[in-house]
């Protein structure tokens, strides 16, 4: 499978076109470009709205930023790409002026272009293995940006190429779950002629797209599109169904499902256990979120209310806990604080979400950790005790362990608290088939190369794999568990 | 969407609403709730289904008017569409035969009660029935729980029906009269609450299912915690029965208030936008 790769990017590379445009610069004269910066909305502004932060590339920015691109004849930045995107090949696309096919490139093997663009930590992954980044010592080629801005191109254009389709198989597939990784997989198995159904447990399709991450890192109708591009390829969707609630599996299997895909998410969030959590006021990441994302809740026309509270902690450190610190800050706190207890090195979210926090005026207490709430006579939260911590020997993460400061405890006034400490898988699929192998975390056991679980024809992916990732390693599990799919159906038509 | 086929005002406060959902029909069991929305802007909120019918495909939710989306929903006809309705979720309840099944059933709590009081009946069990109410105008379903009671007690806040009292002193008098099994408790949460405490004194094992604040009802958002044993649990994915003998029935009441505010400004928009009260 790998060399066929190798081979199939080398023939690409021996294209006419690419080695024309090899050649039409010096290596040099590429290296020397200084990489782009993303134009962003001005912090103090976009504190005060959902607008989006970052707002695109201009054309001209996005020629200049593909010439940087070597074209290297060992591309190792698609080795860090979960979905194995051709990297190259689209930004010389770009490169050659040619948007509309540097998008194809890209929906070829990512169904969700516009999305990845925008929020997938391409910095850890295809980025980080840049040649520019490994060799040179040089800031990457912004791989990301000129992702965001091919899908962004072709979606304004009104020309939105929708990926050839296969003659269906006759074979229908059922996807738990509309999440990054279910919308991966039926991607694949849509173009390769299965008859695909998408079942989704809320009233709306994307998952953690829609409900989780927040208007002002990724547009609602930047997902519709892609959905809707899905949908066009005869993706079947159908919301407001549980599995294993509305109808069981083998409900489903009798209604003609072959295969099943479960990418039911992480959907139980963590708590820390700790005196007064449950005081009003004290919120999960994902209700918060949920409520303003998904149910609309700051707008006075929709009837989910919120708290749109004045002091906000926020505990954590990733991604979850700057989405919700920083929406928190767009509903009008006058303070809004992070409390995570390790340093700012450690913390899990990307760099570019803490320096968007740092400059919409988000206060960090880094090293700090919550022992208790306090609440007024109705129950509501009003106070946080916290401790002091300081860094002592890395532990099983790698990360350096929190050590408490006795004595350093201190009172901080909250009245709002949001905890974005993690997720845990979520139980309703698994205990509605009590012959699925699970891990000691509630996680689905799987094959790692086929994504098949202990029970045959169903694969899993995504968070209710790995117990809460990042959209694109979901994303890859799917096409992963297409492939898995693919092969389990096939198998089984020679039978 | 989901179309409503048959409404009904109960009293003047509750209406009762048959709904299309012949999936959440034909697998729904006692103790399952749903999950609603009423059109775009609506918010999502959880009902227990007190009835279902799996030949017509259709769920009967009953609902008392508190706030907006109870009013909006108060107003809806037969033949309008509801735009969401999921479910069924929650653990449905432990139905076996045991003996003697005492229910008690406050407000519109009589509502989930119903299918659960049917289920022991059916299972073979002796059930007798305690349905408390403010007075006799607002008690519902009294038919319905006699045709699945041996026994029958009502107890009424002015003593307009029934005898006068609160539902605790109908529990009391069975408790003392003869051995009870297993209770099952459903209404406010200070009702079950003391409730619980009243089969308490008696060692009765009681269940109480409890209806707190839900986004999406499958574990997703943690609104519906409430402690119990010490323990927090989430009600859509943990419950929504538990132990009545071991909630934290006064964080629980805490935690019904959480959006008190929001919900009163919400109202008030509502009936200043010119909806009757």
């Amino acid at each position: 499978m790998a060399e066929q790769v190798q081979e199939y990017l080398k023939v690409e590379r021996q294209q006419p076109w690419r080695e024309e445009l090899r050649k039409a610069m010096k290596a040099k004269e590429r290296t020397d470009i200084t990489r782009v910066k993303m134009p962003e909305e001005d912090p103090h502004f976009r504190a005060t709205n959902s607008n989006e932060v970052n707002l695109g590339l201009t054309k001209e920015m996005a020629l200049q930023e593909a010439r940087r691109c070597l074209d290297c004849a060992n591309p190792t930045c698609i080795t860090g790409c979960p979905v194995n995107i051709n990297i190259p090949k689209f930004i010389k696309r770009i490169e050659q002026g040619d948007f509309l096919d540097a998008a194809r490139v890209l929906k070829d093997t990512n169904t969700l272009p516009a999305v990845c663009g925008r929020v997938c930590p391409q910095e850890v992954q295809c980025e980080v293995n840049c040649f520019y980044v490994q060799k040179l010592g040089k800031e990457a080629v912004a791989i990301g940006h000129l992702e965001r801005f091919a899908a962004d191109y072709e979606r304004d254009s009104g020309n939105i190429s929708v990926p050839e389709v296969a003659e269906k198989n006759g074979a229908k597939v059922a996807v738990i779950g509309s999440g990054p990784s279910g919308l991966a997989v039926a991607g694949d198995l849509i173009k390769w002629g299965y008859d695909v159904t998408v079942f989704e447990a809320l009233h709306e399709i994307g998952g953690v797209l829609k409900y989780g991450i927040p208007e002002f890192r990724l547009p609602n109708v930047i997902v519709d599109v892609e959905i809707d591009n899905l949908r066009r390829m005869g993706v079947k969707f159908e919301t407001n169904f549980i599995v294993g609630k509305t109808a069981g599996i083998e409900e489903l299997k009798s209604e003609g499902f072959e295969a099943f895909f479960i990418g039911s998410g992480a959907g139980l969030p963590n708590f820390m256990n700790i005196p007064g959590e449950n005081y009003t006021g004290i919120f999960s990441s994902n209700e918060y979120l949920t409520r303003v994302n998904l149910m609309n809740a700051s707008n006075d026309e929709y009837d989910t209310p919120v708290y749109s509270g004045n002091h906000v902690a926020v505990i954590g450190g990733g991604n979850t806990a700057m989405d919700s610190v920083r929406t928190a800050k767009r509903l009008g706190a006058e303070k809004a604080m992070i409390i995570y207890r390790r340093s700012l090195e450690e913390m899990p979210a990307r760099v570019e979400e803490v320096k968007h926090a740092m400059e919409e005026g988000v206060e960090f207490l880094n090293l700090n950790n919550p022992l208790e709430y306090y609440a007024d006579e109705r129950g509501q939260v009003n106070r946080m005790k916290v401790q002091k911590m300081e860094l002592g020997e890395p532990d099983s993460s790698g990360r350096r362990r929190p050590v408490p400061l006795e004595g350093s405890e201190y009172f901080i006034d909250v009245d709002t608290v949001i905890v974005a400490i993690g997720v845990s898988p979520n139980p309703i699929i698994p205990s509605s088939m009590p012959e699925l192998e699970m891990s000691d975390w509630g996680t689905i056991k799987v094959n790692k190369e086929t994504m098949e679980s202990s029970v045959p024809g169903v694969f899993a992916g995504g968070d209710i794999v790995r117990g809460g990732a990042t959209v694109i390693l979901a994303m890859g599990d799917g096409r992963k568990a297409a492939r898995g799919i693919d092969e389990y159906v096939k198998a089984r038509k020679k039978k | 969407m989901n179309r409503i086929v048959e409404k009904e005002m109960l009293n003047k406060n509750v209406v009762k609403l048959v709904i299309e959902a012949p999936r959440i029909a034909s697998k729904r069991m006692a103790g399952h709730f749903v999950i609603i929305k009423i059109d775009e802007k609506g918010e999502r909120i959880p009902l227990t289904i007190a009835d279902a019918d799996p030949e017509t495909g259709t769920i009967t939710l009953i609902i008392q008017r508190v706030g907006v989306t109870s009013h909006k929903l108060s107003l809806m006809e037969a033949g309008d569409m509801l735009e969401d309705v999921v479910g069924p979720l929650g653990h449905a309840t432990e139905v076996e035969k045991l003996g003697t099944v005492l229910c008690a059933g406050g407000g519109v709590g009589i509502a989930p009660l119903l299918p659960i009081a049917r289920s022991f009946k059916e299972a073979g069990n002796r059930v007798i029935t305690v349905l408390a109410a403010r007075n006799r105008e607002l008690l519902i379903l009294e038919e319905e729980i006699r045709a699945c009671s041996d026994e029958v007690i009502i107890m009424t806040d002015d003593g307009s029906y029934g005898r006068q009292g609160l539902v605790t002193h109908g529990m009391e008098e069975i408790l003392e009269r003869e051995k009870v099994h297993l209770a099952v408790a459903i209404g406010p949460a200070i009702m079950m609450k003391f409730a619980a405490l009243t089969t308490a004194k008696y060692n009765v094992k009681t269940i109480a299912s409890l209806n707190t604040i839900m986004v999406d009802g499958t574990g997703m958002c943690g609104a519906c915690r409430v402690s119990v044993g010490g323990k927090t649990k989430f009600v859509c994915v943990d419950g929504p029965e538990f132990d009545a003998h071991l909630v934290d029935y006064d964080e629980m009441i805490m935690r019904l208030g959480g959006y008190d505010k929001q919900e009163r400004e919400a109202y008030d928009r509502y009936v200043a936008a010119g909806n009757g009260a």
